[in-house]
């Protein structure tokens, strides 16, 4: 952009701290109207759920797993990106990622708490569910390491701590010019946040250390969870999920839908945080970019799974088949092969890559075409098992469709507090991207 | 090496055990099968299966550890019925064991697939991985109106919600007659001591129990027969309930 000026330090830390620090009536009334979404549609439904047992969800027999595993897929999914992008980013030197990685990390912490949420939701006696913690007892009951669940709690609590201290140990420094720039109270509480941080060469020197050390080990964490995520579906006989493909497909499938993700709160911290001088159209093409590339991995996959269903021959994967190609939710597959591998091929005219508005629709589509396909995976093949006799069907009740939507108000309310407690863009790593010669002026 | 080696060969082996004590087993002669459901009847009564009710059948969340599976084959007029009484296959590679977070399912030593009802959490998986669809979940803790909760069987534990369920072999019956057994000072329950419900109810007598260590007794010469055939075979489920083919007269 021609009339692009840069920012000098001085307007980088007002900018930031004061979409932080002053809060306006809209953000308030934003708030409110999450929290309460997120209390009707989300935790009451849930609450009567607990009360009168999992049969308030449309779930039956042979279809046992519903939405709300369709929708915990989707929310790791959604963490993916963040985390995941910005190591990857931080390790290749991408200079580009500075702006918008606070936000996309936060949405990985948050996606992930939805997520674990989901979990909560879906078990059937949810007031037990630390029988899955391997914690030495009294009954000398140990959880079971061989089951792919088990594997899914190590990896979860384990990527959603890597996740929360990558974030926060990133923030510090942020935090300590959150603390110099406030007074009173705010000023005590990010102290401690900060850890009396104080800009030395030597702490620069050691979090710069801590920070690679923490990106390098995450990349490895962020592709193991999604991997274990389709190991509970690809490690039962059931045809249609008993893939070796799965691992990968989830994996793209998550940073796809996490980058698509990435690509809508930005345009929406952009617009409501007054962002427009951080977050430019370069990240938006970047993005794009990347969005091109994991859409046609994606596709590639998708291909390949199909193929080799055909290719295999077994009756009974031919018969998941032709259910999920022509079968009552035909059309929500069809709509997610529009959605994720036709549309984003849009992103390659320059004038769509170069647009917010499209972008915007662009990467909303992609993630409504993601939740269909988690929807799909769950809803398609456990009613189309092996005997005949079984065969079933599921659809969605009131409540699962409640507390799907409740999610995104959940998601969005957690998101809302972060923006007012850490600054949504990281102050010293866009300072670091500013010319030196601005420095003074 | 080779002893971290063998240990891994034996945890790999189903319930850690190298050799089962007994080896429950069922045959069903599907020759004789008229499908009549006296069996699913009977271990409805046995086991305190909740009856759930038109809507939540209609709904597919009916509770019925034995059911009998019916296909047709053939055109009008040329049609034949087919009737397998499906339930749970007790595989000694079950699918469902491998999946379950707590091990609220696990072998026993008798090479049952056991269901641990107070440890089970609900994830639903064994379920999923179930290609047999023999296992029922607990969808609402379900009660019985008066005076039918006097006919519960005390033996048995009543499910709450949250809770997944599935044949036992009645488990109870098997528990009693080795009890008996050892109280007699034998050392072994003798073959035709333990009759499941379904097993004890058939009219037909289509279905036999018994041990598979025990190479007389009558269910190792049914699983010996040449009819004899496990369903889903091809998925190396080894169950242990044997299906003997039915011969039709036409050839």
């Amino acid at each position: 952009m021609a009339d692009y000026i840069e920012p000098t330090y001085a307007e980088v830390n007002k900018d930031v701290l004061r979409a932080m620090m002053e809060t306006g009536p809209k953000y308030w009334a934003t708030l409110g109207t999450s929290i309460t979404v997120a209390a009707v549609c989300f935790f009451i439904p849930w609450f009567y759920q607990l009360e009168v047992g999992v049969g308030a969800a449309g779930m039956n027999r042979s279809a046992v797993w519903g939405t709300y595993l369709s929708n915990f897929i989707f929310w790791i999914g959604l963490s993916h990106s963040g985390t995941l992008l910005s190591a990857v980013l931080h390790i290749t030197n991408s200079s580009w990622r500075k702006a918008i990685y606070r936000s996309a990390e936060a949405m990985t912490l948050f996606s992930l708490i939805t997520a674990a949420l989901f979990v909560m939701v879906h078990l059937g006696r949810v007031w037990f569910v630390h029988w899955t913690i391997p914690v030495p007892n009294q009954m000398g009951l140990w959880p079971n390491f061989r089951s792919p669940l088990m594997f899914d709690v190590m990896a979860i609590a384990t990527y959603l701590t890597a996740s929360s201290i990558f974030i926060y140990m990133g923030s510090v420094p942020d935090f300590a010019a959150v603390r110099d720039a406030s007074s009173g109270l705010r000023r005590k509480l990010y102290t401690i946040f900060s850890f009396g941080w104080r800009g030395t060469a030597r702490e620069w020197h050691t979090l710069g250390w801590a920070y690679t050390f923490f990106a390098v080990l995450v990349i490895p964490l962020a592709v193991s969870v999604h991997s274990i995520v389709s190991w509970d579906f690809a490690m039962s006989l059931v045809p249609g999920l008993h893939h070796t493909v799965f691992a990968p497909y989830f994996v793209t499938g998550a940073i796809f839908s996490g980058t698509a993700g990435i690509v809508t709160v930005m345009f929406l911290l952009r617009k409501y945080m007054n962002f427009e001088r951080y977050i430019r159209e370069i990240h938006l093409v970047n993005l794009g970019k990347l969005l091109v590339l994991l859409s046609l991995i994606w596709t590639y996959i998708n291909i390949m799974e199909v193929f080799t269903t055909w290719f295999s021959g077994s009756s009974y994967e031919l018969e998941a088949l032709e259910w999920r190609l022509t079968g009552f939710y035909a059309p929500m597959f069809w709509e997610m092969i529009l959605f994720c591998a036709v549309v984003p091929l849009l992103i390659l005219f320059k004038r769509i890559r170069t647009s917010w508005k499209s972008m915007l629709i662009i990467s909303i589509l992609i993630n409504i075409g993601m939740i269909s396909e988690r929807f799909i995976i769950v809803a398609t093949s456990q009613p189309r098992k092996f005997l005949p006799n079984a065969f079933g069907f599921y659809f969605p009740s009131i409540v699962e469709i409640s507390i799907t939507i409740g999610s995104f108000a959940v998601f969005t309310t957690l998101f809302l507090i972060f923006v007012k407690w850490v600054p949504a863009v990281s102050l010293y790593e866009v300072k670091e991207t500013l010319k030196p010669l601005r420095r003074s002026s | 090496m080779s002893t971290v080696l063998e240990k891994f060969k034996k945890y790999r082996k189903p319930g850690y055990y190298d050799k089962f004590d007994y080896h429950w087993t069922m045959s069903i002669d599907l020759d004789r099968c008229t499908g009549c459901e006296a069996c699913v009847v009977a271990c409805q009564a046995e086991n305190n299966l909740p009856i759930v009710g038109e809507q939540q059948f209609a709904m597919r969340r009916e509770m019925k550890w034995i059911r009998i599976e019916r296909y047709w084959e053939g055109e009008y007029p040329n049609i034949k019925l087919q009737f397998i009484p499906m339930l749970c296959q007790q595989c000694d590679q079950a699918p469902c064991e491998i999946a379950c977070p707590v091990f609220a399912t696990y072998h026993n030593q008798d090479g049952l697939n056991t269901q641990v009802y107070n440890r089970c959490i609900g994830t639903r998986t064994c379920a999923v991985y179930c290609p047999y669809e023999v296992r029922f979940f607990n969808w609402f803790t379900y009660e019985w109106d008066e005076p039918l909760e006097q006919q519960l069987n005390p033996d048995v534990t009543v499910r709450e919600k949250g809770v997944m369920e599935k044949c036992t072999f009645c488990i109870q019956r098997i528990r009693q007659a080795k009890d008996a057994a050892k109280d007699d000072g034998r050392r072994r329950v003798r073959d035709g001591e333990v009759t499941p419900a379904c097993v004890q109810s058939c009219p037909t007598e289509a279905m036999v129990f018994g041990d598979l260590n025990d190479p007389d007794s009558r269910v190792s010469k049914m699983a010996r027969n040449p009819r004899g055939y496990h369903v889903l075979e091809e998925l190396n489920t080894t169950p242990s309930i044997v299906y003997l083919k039915r011969v039709h007269t036409d050839g």
